[in-house]
């Protein structure tokens, strides 16, 4: 378990931005009648996306909202570990993932590029603009090592790379997210050895089936 | 030709994302092809032809996929059917449905289609991952375009009235667990459920529910298509069909492949992956299913099939086929010990064995690495892992014991080793010579 506790210094109130609010609802109506508490999740992602992470005004703003118990938003709140409880970085939030596919590969070399260049891990850096963190698995494996940064997945990250991309960040522009060892997404380095066959991909496979196969012969005409 | 897939038979023609994933390319490869015909031949037709194409849950326990369906109730009471699919990927290793939902988004989507009315369910939720943002994003556009093209819907052209809602977790590995998902899914802690009752029975708001894996469901409708015995006719008996491999770690090329299920372990890091790094012989072990399953050794790898009965008699699992490679540079000790610690992370809190178990068992290993153990400590280490192991509501238990327990059969010397020479070349208990000096 991870033990995670809301920021000391909490702002006086929340309010939901127009924009925050037309989505909340939009989730809201993914469920059926009565079971809103659904949306709770989404809805705390929605408000860190709003204001850079989720504070105890806006805990009781989602708990009026969905008709829940404080407490019960608090927990899920905590629990999860991409809701942020303290203010992160404005320019960027770097999540290196460091869970043992991504160690094999040189997530600590990452790692010591983020503390060289940002300072201390789990700290909102000095100038306010960056925060740095490690996290567990993100699912990108076979592009170890990577970062979630903001909301997307920069892959096959070198300590020179990385150092670059928070230099862009830092320079107030966006580096584009994906692999930054010149592959396609998950291809093997160097071109793809599988689907290169151009006949799946002129349309035949688009005809119409005459007949599926095994289907239930029918029933003989009385 | 690499490996024994052909390109002809691959069911994620878009796994790279060369093509563009929207409705109309996806239509042109085959996708919701005829998907109105599979309807029309009824939910107990469906049902047995994903029994007989011996498909097994891709998500990691391998349990029948057709069986799982079957286990919902025949007529729909007063509480409706759901399925719900379980896109939080989150074990270490594991990123292929990944690929799926940014790439070939419309094969789920169908997948779902057909499976629901195969449950007689009229509304699916998928689960995706929170950091997924990118993914769930194409998803969500995937969805708006089936429905603006009436494929589902209210009224759709299939006759079945289905609505899909994509929904996204906030990083919690445990939410993978079906019934966790499932609380998840309700706005709660995800912390899994004591069964019975079976989410067939009661699952999501007390539902009949189904949660399936991905990539099980987005096979459904090309086998279908192509025939349970066109799926059945790869790979070895109940361990049969293609899947998606994501090989990791330390082999040239890392990649994401779908291969025929039984491919031998050696001939897909060869083959797909350009070998290991510095060669075959430089191979240390492998973890062949995520990192829940014990390790396998070079020796062992040498011959250890690439399918659930193979890596079973091998004392390791399929689990999602999730391979990472480990070379001779590697530290073991330090590798599993990175994974006890994402176990110790994860662990939800609920029952005492895990949550304490794992923060237990994640200590003693850091040491380990150092060496800065008794040499008793790994057999107690061992049977700590057994206290833990059987002894929780969810597998995340047995999860958090396996990696360990594979670490200590196949190579308790490196830890011995380890601990043995602690003491080597460090100075000298200082008091004594302080005292003799005075």
């Amino acid at each position: 378990m991870s033990v995670r506790r809301l920021a000391k210094d909490q702002p006086a109130s929340f309010a939901f931005a127009p924009e925050t609010l037309a989505l909340a609802n939009w989730w809201i109506g993914k469920y059926p009648a009565g079971r809103q508490r659904s949306a709770v999740i989404p809805i705390l992602w929605l408000v860190q996306k709003q204001d850079g992470w989720v504070s105890e005004p806006a805990i009781r703003a989602i708990a009026a909202m969905l008709n829940m118990d404080v407490i019960r938003v608090l927990e899920v709140a905590t629990f999860y570990t991409m809701f942020q409880l303290e203010p992160v970085g404005r320019k960027a939030l770097i999540q290196v993932c460091g869970t043992t596919p991504c160690q094999l590969r040189g997530s600590l070399e990452l790692m010591a590029v983020c503390k060289d260049k940002i300072g201390a891990k789990d700290h909102l850096s000095a100038d306010g603009d960056f925060t740095w963190q490690e996290v567990e698995c993100l699912g990108a494996c076979v592009n170890a090592p990577m970062a979630q940064i903001n909301d997307y997945y920069y892959e096959d990250l070198t300590p020179e790379s990385l150092a670059k991309i928070i230099d862009d960040f830092r320079a107030g522009s966006a580096p584009k997210p994906g692999s930054y060892a010149g592959r396609h997404t998950s291809e093997p380095e160097g071109g793809a050895l599988t689907l290169t066959d151009p006949a799946l991909y002129d349309g035949k496979a688009g005809k119409p089936i005459k007949s599926l196969p095994n289907l239930p012969k029918p029933e003989p005409a009385a | 030709m690499v490996g024994i897939l052909e390109d002809k038979d691959r069911i994620f023609t878009n796994l790279y994302g060369f093509q563009d994933w929207r409705l109309e390319a996806a239509k042109k490869r085959g996708c919701w092809n005829a998907v109105k015909d599979m309807l029309s031949a009824g939910g107990p037709w469906i049902i047995d032809q994903i029994k007989n194409s011996g498909l097994r849950g891709r998500g990691g326990a391998g349990f029948g996929t057709g069986l799982k369906w079957s286990f919902m109730p025949k007529v729909v009471g007063d509480r409706p059917h759901y399925l719900v699919v379980n896109a939080d990927e989150s074990e270490p290793g594991t990123c292929k449905d990944r690929e799926i939902m940014r790439h070939d988004p419309h094969l789920l989507i169908e997948g779902c289609l057909i499976a629901s009315f195969a449950m007689q369910a009229h509304v699916c939720y998928v689960y995706i991952r929170g950091e997924y943002v990118r993914e769930r994003e194409v998803l969500e556009e995937a969805v708006r375009e089936a429905y603006a093209a009436k494929l589902i819907g209210k009224d759709n052209i299939h006759g079945w009235d289905f609505d899909l809602y994509v929904h996204h977790g906030a990083g919690a590995y445990i939410c993978g667990e079906e019934t966790a998902l499932l609380e998840s899914l309700e706005g709660k802690k995800g912390q899994p459920r004591l069964k019975p009752p079976f989410p067939a029975n009661s699952g999501i708001y007390g539902c009949p529910t189904t949660v399936n894996n991905v990539e099980s469901i987005a096979v459904a409708g090309t086998i279908l298509r192509r025939g349970a015995d066109w799926f059945a006719g790869f790979g070895r008996p109940n361990n049969t069909g293609t899947k998606l491999m994501c090989i990791s770690g330390h082999v040239n090329r890392p990649c994401n492949v779908e291969e025929v299920m039984s491919i031998p372990l050696k001939q897909l890091l060869e083959e797909h992956c350009g070998g290991v790094r510095g060669g075959w012989g430089n191979l240390k072990a492998v973890i062949p299913g995520g990192s829940s399953v014990p390790m396998i050794p070079i020796d062992q790898c040498e011959t250890a099939l690439m399918d659930f009965d193979s890596l079973r008699e091998l004392k390791s699992g399929l689990g999602t086929a999730a391979v990472i490679v480990m070379d001779k540079s590697t530290d073991l000790v330090r590798a599993i010990t990175r994974l006890a610690y994402f176990y110790k992370h994860e662990s939800c809190g609920q029952c005492t064995p895990c949550r304490e178990g794992t923060g237990w068992m994640w200590r003693v290993l850091e040491r380990m690495c150092k060496g800065e153990a008794d040499m008793a400590e790994i057999d107690m280490l061992l049977e700590v892992t057994t206290q833990v192991e059987g002894h929780t509501i969810c597998a995340l238990g047995d999860a958090a014991a396996w990696p360990i327990q594979g670490l200590i059969r196949h190579f308790r010397s490196e830890i011995e080793d380890r601990i043995h020479h602690y003491r080597a070349g460090k100075p000298h208990v200082q008091g004594s010579a302080l005292i003799a000096a005075e």
